[in-house]
């Protein structure tokens, strides 16, 4: 136990804490998801290329990549210009208006999806006024995924926005520069690393996003399809290979997000100090 | 990731109406920019929410919310809630513990797998339960001599939704210890305190603002999960139903006044956390003013 | 209670944070761990009050072997460097902690406890802050509670980490003062931890001078300062000019003095280094044939001192002088004059027997 005590710390506790952690996320984590790769092995290969490319099944990817890409660029303009605002300026209702950013987070999703699909259908409060058709369109996915994601750009800019030395600014605009001019060279520059943190956790959500996409989304094969849905739809038939291949390929796909978004974030705090 | 919202401990630096700022109608335009924006993204459905839930009348709208299903259905929403929330907040303190007090080496890879069910989507993580313990599944065959129920039931629902919630509470609380460091509970033990002394005594209360933080979020997505109890839950009506999915057989059934009902419920908690969130954040501010020496 | 350290080592991986340390502390001494940053003498505290371990060696408090006790088991008292006061308790219940946690059958009762902490807040001059919370009392009042917290569980031993780092320079000369009087008052083995020459020199009954994991030296603050015994400790003890010469059957000889070194009467024709304290120059207007000169570049007067910087003519060396207020006046010297100066005693080592 002394040697034990000298590699870890004086503060008691430490087998029992990390025991418990280890068996939790083992149970619930680790063995659960460690299914669907094994599950994937034993299976033919040829059988899982078959399902995974899959005409249906590719055209669900590119609706959910092209989606949630769509969704997340928008996000970063706006998400940007909301932290900035919030930020920066002082307006009445702000308090109100800084506490509702976070409203996709404590929403269900299911009661997102619903209130979109009211507001987007052609008779839809917001559907009326258009001249094409957003609910069960793509175009009506990438709302959906853009209500999601939004959250996501917005607090992670919104900190990094908190810190930026304002004397740089100020330094800026004293050797003659206009207030773009200081926005894109010298305030946008220290945003990136941020932004692209947000745009990458929102892509990444939205990739997933079931409940608020399949009210909205029509789910017609081929056309309107997200790939949660088709692994849904697989499982109900009781195609569990065909559903866990698909779920395979997903969670590669997340995996590298985590990655990435790991990266990005290791990228940003290192910009800032 | 997905909801993650640490503590903002930073201060607010409003802009003074200088030189080098803006001109007035910029920041007018933007301002209306941003606000109309999430006017429309975010307020009008919400406002939808409540407005379609009193279409049809305030009778339609109770007895949407105290039909049989719809009882049952917050019932069993609560009950989940109930268990799941307390286990992930154990398993987040534990974790947070071992984390931010001790050294060891793969602390990246065990944050990291914490992580993870953030990253994966939820449909998934109801599928690897299926897999798990369906009459298909790898326990299948064990617990179908047990007669134990898992998928389709409502154990099967709580796992889905430990999964999914698990991170919640330690992702919280990690960072806040870590910026603690171990000095209080040093202190604390060479004035001769048990571990579990300084434990109560000590950690818990500097840790309770992340602590009721995390679990406020927790219970947020608890309940409004969807995707994973989805798959899980069999859509029994009055047995395996939570409140989403109550609201998704309402809305299927193009009965859109009762969905709203039931869902103009779960949006005024929603509200209701946002509120909390916001209380926690202003408290957490005023007690993380510094104990230790200035310069 | 006398503490006994032998030969406690410690290593984080391929670094070695202390090496062979060996020091004996007599019961009620103050003595001061001195050093600048990654000296060890933190994690050599710490490893005293069992708050990290040795990779090597023993530790003895009194006869007792407490090498392998816990934090908790060898009752210590000890003040951290940014005092670690529970934010979420009181300065009453702060200081009444130790107490509280006692298991049942060692706890004393309420009202003793209302006592001893009374007793401490008088000690400490903190009665009315009795109801405030830490994040209500000043760096020196938080300090105070810390002390009076460690004190509360009558240790026989009491550590402090950089009791006074984090203070202004007002607070800090003050508290170390009454700090040197509770340890007259109440006579508890004390060891702190300090990188300020100054706070040792004043209050310290011996200091420990560390450098790199190592001890240099240890002695009483007159020991250290007047006969440091390496370069390292003499640096680090205060100002200090350099005569670089060589030394010959018992004389240093550098440029155009010669000064008297007996201890290296043997030695011949070795390259060595003299060292001089500022009050250690001796400064005059004519001309002496064993002095050098140099011109007076800044005079900068502190009080009731002068120190006056000084460059050589022949090597265009820097010195440092320190001279009486009385004496400056009788020079009466300017800027831009120029003056004859000479070492009146140098501490002499030789260079490869240490290096820096």
């Amino acid at each position: 136990m002394g040697l034990f005590k000298k590699r870890t710390g004086v503060l008691p506790g430490f087998g029992l804490s990390l025991g418990f952690t280890m068996t939790y996320i083992s149970i619930l984590v680790i063995l659960p998801l460690s299914m669907i790769f094994i599950n994937s092995a034993t299976a033919p290969w040829e059988k899982i290329w078959q399902t995974i490319s899959e005409p249906r099944v590719l055209a669900s990817y590119k609706l959910s990549v092209g989606a949630s890409l769509m969704a997340a660029a928008i996000n970063v303009i706006f998400g940007v210009l909301i932290a900035w605002v919030l930020v920066r300026y002082r307006f009445p209702g702000k308090r109100i208006i800084d506490g509702l950013v976070d409203l996709p987070f404590a929403l269900p999703t299911a009661i997102a999806g619903i209130a979109l699909t009211t507001l987007y259908t052609e008779n839809g409060w917001v559907g009326q006024f258009l001249s094409f058709k957003v609910a069960f369109t793509s175009l009506g996915i990438t709302v959906a995924l853009m209500f999601i994601g939004l959250p996501f750009v917005v607090r992670t800019v919104q900190p990094v926005l908190q810190n930026v030395d304002k004397e740089v600014e100020e330094a800026s605009a004293s050797l003659g520069a206009n207030r773009l001019q200081t926005f894109i060279k010298v305030v946008f520059p220290e945003l990136m690393p941020a932004a692209l943190t947000g745009f990458a956790l929102a892509f990444a959500r939205s990739l997933g996003e079931y409940g608020s996409v399949v009210f909205i989304a029509g789910n017609m094969p081929m056309k309107t399809e997200i790939t949660p849905l088709l692994i849904m739809t697989k499982l109900e038939q009781y195609d569990y290979a065909g559903a866990t291949a698909i779920a395979a390929v997903m969670l590669v796909f997340s995996f590298f997000m985590l990655l990435v978004i790991n990266l990005l974030q290791w990228w940003t705090n290192r910009k800032f100090i | 990731m997905s909801g993650h919202v640490p503590l903002p401990y930073s201060s607010p630096q409003i802009q003074k109406s200088s030189k080098e700022a803006e001109p007035r109608w910029v920041r007018y335009l933007l301002i209306t920019l941003a606000v109309g924006f999430l006017g429309l993204f975010l307020v009008l459905p919400l406002l939808a929410i409540f407005i379609k839930a009193f279409e049809k009348g305030s009778t339609v709208f109770f007895e949407a919310i105290s039909s049989p299903d719809a009882i049952a259905a917050i019932k069993l929403t609560l009950i989940v809630a109930v268990i799941a929330v307390p286990l992930n907040a154990i398993f987040g303190i534990a974790a947070a513990w071992a984390i931010t007090k001790f050294n060891f080496k793969g602390k990246s890879l065990l944050i990291t797998i914490i992580d993870l069910p953030f990253a994966i989507s939820p449909v998934i993580a109801g599928l690897v339960f299926v897999l798990l313990f369906s009459s298909h599944g790898l326990f299948g065959p064990w617990l179908q001599a047990h007669d134990i129920k898992i998928i389709f039931a409502v154990p099967g629902i709580v796992i889905a939704t430990l999964l999914i919630t698990l991170p919640f509470v330690a992702r919280e609380l990690i960072p806040l210890m870590q910026t603690q460091g171990t000095a209080d509970e040093e202190a604390s033990m060479t004035l001769g305190a048990s571990g579990w002394k300084t434990f109560w005594l000590v950690t818990l209360p500097n840790m309770k603002w992340g602590l009721l933080y995390g679990v406020i979020l927790c219970t947020a997505r608890t309940i409004g999960e969807f995707g994973a109890v989805s798959v899980v839950s069999g859509h029994i009506r009055g047995m395996t139903n939570t409140m989403p999915l109550h609201i998704e057989i309402l809305y299927n059934e193009y009965q859109f006044s009762a969905a709203f009902a039931v869902a103009s419920l779960m949006s005024l908690f929603a509200i209701i956390t946002l509120i909390v969130k916001n209380i926690i954040e202003w408290k957490a501010n005023k007690s993380m003013a510094p104990v230790e020496g200035e310069a | 209670m006398s503490i006994q350290i032998n030969n406690i080592s410690k290593s984080f991986g391929s670094f070695q944070a202390l090496e062979h340390i060996n020091l004996d502390i007599q019961t009620g001494e103050l003595v001061a761990l001195l050093g600048p940053s990654g000296s060890g003498k933190t994690s050599l505290l710490r490893i005293i009050a069992g708050l990290e371990e040795a990779s090597q060696g023993v530790i003895l408090f009194g006869d007792e072997d407490i090498t392998l006790l816990s934090a908790k088991e060898r009752k210590v008292g000890f003040v951290f460097q940014h005092y670690a006061l529970f934010r979420h308790m009181t300065v009453f219940d702060n200081i009444a902690y130790g107490l509280k946690v006692r298991p049942r059958k060692n706890r004393p009762s309420k009202g003793e406890i209302k006592e001893k902490v009374n007793e401490l807040l008088k000690l400490v001059k903190l009665e009315a802050f009795a109801n405030r919370y830490p994040s209500h009392l000043s760096g020196g009042q938080r300090q105070r509670v810390a002390l009076a917290r460690a004190l509360a569980v009558e240790p026989k031993v009491l550590l402090l980490d950089e009791p006074f780092g984090a203070l202004d320079a007002k607070v800090r000369k003050d508290l170390r003062r009454w700090l040197r009087r509770l340890h007259d008052d109440y006579q508890i083995t004390s060891i702190f931890v300090t990188h300020d020459q100054e706070e040792a020199l004043d209050v310290a009954d011996r200091i420990v001078v560390m450098n790199e994991g190592k001890i240099e030296q240890i002695g009483t603050p007159e020991e250290v300062y007047e006969q440091p015994n390496s370069p390292f400790v003499y640096h680090f003890l205060g100002n200090v000019n350099l005569f670089k010469g060589r030394l010959h059957n018992g004389k240093l000889q550098h440029g155009e003095f010669e000064v008297d070194a007996p201890e290296f009467a043997e030695t011949i024709n070795t390259e060595a280094v003299g060292y001089a304290r500022p009050h250690d120059i001796s400064i005059k207007r004519e001309y002496r044939q064993d002095y050098a000169t140099a011109k007076v570049n800044y005079i900068h007067q502190i009080g009731a001192v002068v120190q006056v910087e000084l460059i050589r003519k022949d090597t265009g060396d820097y010195l440092e002088a320190e001279l009486t207020k009385e004496y400056f006046r009788s020079l009466d010297l300017k800027t831009g004059e120029e003056v004859y100066v000479k070492p009146k005693q140098l501490k002499v080592f030789i260079p490869e027997d240490y290096s820096i």
